[in-house]
């Protein structure tokens, strides 16, 4: 059966939810599909959840009256216009909408290089999840690897959680990161939640310009080679947490046609996409972070729900915060020498096991996944596509559905006819 | 200075590359010339079925001689084209599909293609996940899948080896009389022009009776062993027969990979390159209709791709009013598996050798009458 909502918000992570909360203040039933089986998304989890998190909370209990949370279900296509299908426990569900905000937030990007297959290297925030969801790393040690922001929060968490950081590199150089630091001192919550991270970490070896050019061992991870400027030297440890920081993600607007300029989905100063009605609020516009991820979801959520008005004044907020979006991306930008990390026999597909070696030699990505079957696999090309894009270049092609691998069943399923409806 | 060739072939699908592997190694000094990426059209977007088909008898000769050029072919292919003989499977649903399972039989054994009949018993011990009960089956052993787009570049590199020079991603603007016009004004000559684009013949030659005719296909995650032939319904033929509606038919591949191949659809009067969720449902029903259990497989993805469709389903290979310009294409779905046989009867043309099965059902001049009026 086909559900019907006035705004359909996709993403239950802060850009969401601030959009769902304001456009239901307006009393337009609003719907929340989210994937998680709480709200909060990557960065609001577990029971450690900043106060922020907490109002945002509050704010949609008391609009519960015109929210619906559909949780663990997942959009992976339209199969008419005007209706998105999720996938949810191995059924799917059909919503249809009058206008869309896409709040799809971000993954860790990686990078390959030699052992980055190796059982025991996981994404940075990737470990801080399996920490938040049971995994142990009481006296474990661990390198910290990557770019962004996250490496220190996460190197904090670990070690809160008695892990042993052995090092935390940062590949950004150091000049770039002082510039970050200076700029952020304006900003006093960023700065006295950097300095937190800091302290926590004081202990612990903070290397820029450094990242991993190999991580050893035989079947089982044992350690990471490290290098910096002309200096390389091996750590021995039990994870090597790795991330280069976060790329949005535009699948799913991608799939529905809208505009993506510079890897971010572009939007107009209401959040509207070059699609009518469809908006996109929080990192797939640009990694900005929780704070504007919030502007944007609130200026979404209430363009979508008409309020203009209540929209235009957060923009200034949004123009401020969006400084810091561009400062990331300027600080955090990856060094080309990343690029040159992969040997010959390094996997860049780990899906479809394509080494570099068969890569190097194809012309773009449609003749690679094509010609080596690179990006084919059940991720989509979700690691290997942001990977060869920076390596090769490669701009990644149309996004077909599924979005996600999903059941015969569900991809199958007729639509229910819907009876077109006047817009508003 | 002046760039010219003995035959340029136009379109590197895998029509392309076997007709400009075939007539380099014949000797002729060649270029080939693509577009966009190696394989990229309805070779990629195709299912990879080496099969012998017998909707007329020119279609039976053409399959089997192409088949038997591919067994040939077989111990020289690189592993990455996949080449699996696992035979097809014809099934029947009921009785009156197994009268059809008997006159497909003695078809093919007057063709001298030796098959199996299989019962109901017989055919769920092949097939475990097949719906039960079903009538029974043809089993083809010598039919075989291949992965096309590696197929195509395997052959393009055979050209290349043999002299063969590759133009990639130069799009043609113009073609004839002994000339060929990049669409960057540069140019290069040839005595002879092959035309090998697929779906996209008519850009360049806009009187071809040549049809997009549009279909969908679906790939699963690994599942090995889950199937085992190639599975086609038998009721496939009618609707692969009807030139006007749409239609669905099942017909899923197993991959050396493990993955499930599911197909088919046909479409015309439909160019835009989007999933069609009515046809898609379609024929996901047909296929669940058949394996039930295929309805909590994964899916990893959903695409669409052109077939180059002729009004008799017969491809265009052969001479045309431009002494200079000749037709490879037209295939159909059936290019992969006659792609080998029309480089060889397009080659026995040209170096006027005496071909081993008759040209004359596939020559272009069968449509001049219409081509003309149109």
């Amino acid at each position: 059966m086909t559900q019907h909502f006035d705004i359909v918000v996709v993403g239950g992570g802060p850009a969401g939810m601030a959009a769902a909360a304001c456009a239901a203040e307006y009393g337009k039933p609003v719907v929340i599909v989210d994937d998680n089986l709480t709200l909060g998304g990557q960065i609001w989890r577990g029971k450690d959840i900043p106060a922020a998190a907490r109002k945002w909370q509050a704010r949609l209990d008391s609009v519960s009256a015109h929210v619906t949370r559909i949780h663990g279900a997942r959009v992976f296509s339209q199969p008419v216009p005007g209706v998105l299908r999720a996938e949810q426990n191995g059924r799917y569900l059909d919503i249809a909408y009058r206008k869309l905000i896409l709040a799809t937030g971000a993954r860790e990007r990686f990078l390959p290089f030699p052992g980055w297959t190796l059982p025991n290297v996981v994404g940075a925030g990737g470990l801080q999840a399996l920490v938040k969801s049971g995994l142990s790393v009481k006296g474990k040690h661990v390198v910290v690897a990557g770019s962004g922001p996250l490496l220190l929060a996460v190197a904090a968490y670990l070690q809160t959680h008695g892990a042993k950081v052995l090092a935390i590199c940062e590949q950004a150089q150091f000049s770039r990161l002082l510039k970050f630091v200076h700029s952020i001192v304006t900003d006093s919550g960023k700065l006295r939640q950097a300095l937190t991270y800091k302290m926590q970490t004081m202990s612990v070896p903070f290397y820029a310009g450094c990242y991993p050019v190999s991580a050893g061992g035989g079947k089982k991870f044992e350690s990471v080679t490290l290098r910096q400027g002309k200096r390389a030297w091996t750590i021995a440890c039990d994870y090597l947490a790795c991330g280069f920081h976060l790329v949005p993600n535009t699948e799913l607007a991608e799939f529905f046609g809208c505009r993506i300029s510079n890897g971010k989905v572009a939007v107009d100063k209401w959040q509207q996409t070059s699609i009518l009605d469809v908006y996109c609020a929080g990192e797939p516009t640009g990694i900005g972070g929780a704070e504007l991820a919030l502007v944007e979801g609130q200026i979404a959520g209430y363009a979508a729900a008409g309020q203009q008005d209540k929209a235009h004044s957060f923009f200034e907020e949004r123009a401020r915060r969006r400084k810091f979006a561009q400062l990331l991306e300027e600080t955090f930008a990856l060094d080309p020498a990343l690029a040159q990390l992969p040997q010959d026999e390094t996997l860049v597909c780990r899906c479809e096991d394509v080494p570099y070696s068969v890569l190097k030699h194809e012309p773009s990505w449609r003749a690679a996944k094509l010609h080596t079957r690179c990006g084919m696999g059940p991720c989509q090309g979700r690691i290997c596509g942001t990977a060869t894009e920076f390596i090769f270049g490669w701009t990644a092609g149309q996004v077909r559905p599924p979005i996600f691998p999903t059941p015969l069943s569900s991809l199958g399923a007729k639509p229910e006819l819907i009876e077109l409806q006047e817009t508003r | 200075m002046k760039l010219s060739y003995d035959a340029v072939v136009i379109g590197a699908g895998i029509v392309g590359a076997a007709c400009a592997c075939e007539l380099a190694r014949a000797g002729m000094r060649m270029a080939i010339v693509e577009a966009q990426i190696i394989g990229g059209g309805a070779t990629a977007a195709g299912m990879g079925h080496i099969v012998v088909m017998d909707d007329s008898p020119a279609q039976l000769a053409l399959t089997q001689y192409s088949q038997s050029l591919w067994n040939e072919l077989a111990s020289q292919l690189p592993p990455n084209v996949e080449y699996d003989r696992c035979g097809t499977l014809w099934i029947a649903a009921d009785d009156d599909e197994m009268q059809e399972v008997h006159r497909k039989q003695a078809v093919y054994a007057a063709a001298h293609v030796s098959t199996e009949i299989l019962d109901a018993k017989a055919l769920a011990e092949a097939e475990p996940n097949l719906r039960r009960p079903l009538a029974g089956a043809l089993f083809v052993p010598s039919d075989a899948v291949i992965y096309p787009p590696c197929a195509a570049m395997y052959l393009v590199e055979c050209a290349k080896q043999a002299g063969a020079t590759l133009y990639l991603e130069r799009a043609v603007a113009k073609a004839g009389k002994g000339r060929l016009v990049f669409s960057d004004g540069t140019e290069i000559f040839a005595a002879s022009i092959i035309h090998a684009t697929g779906a996209s013949a008519s850009r360049l030659m806009p009187h071809l009776p040549v049809r997009k005719r549009k279909g969908h296909l679906v790939i699963t995650d690994r599942y090995p062993g889950f199937v085992r032939h190639q599975l086609v319904e038998l009721g496939y033929l009618k609707s692969a027969h009807s030139t006007s509606s749409d239609s669905v038919a099942f017909n899923v591949q197993p991959r050396r990979t493990g993955q499930l191949l599911i197909g088919s659809s046909r479409q015309y009067n439909n160019e835009g390159t989007g999933v069609d969720q009515n046809i898609l449902g379609a024929m996901l029903a047909r296929a669940f209709d058949y394996i039930p259990s295929l309805q909590g497989l994964s899916s990893i993805r959903v695409w669409t791709g052109f077939r180059a469709a002729t009004p008799d389903k017969l491809p265009l290979i052969g001479p045309t009013e431009d002494a200079s310009v000749f037709l490879a294409t037209g295939h159909e779905g059936l290019g992969i598996t006659t792609s080998l046989a029309t480089a060889r009867l397009l080659t026995d043309h040209l170096l006027d050798r005496t071909p081993a099965i008759s040209l004359a059902p596939y020559l272009p001049e069968r449509f001049a009458c219409e081509a003309a009026h149109a």
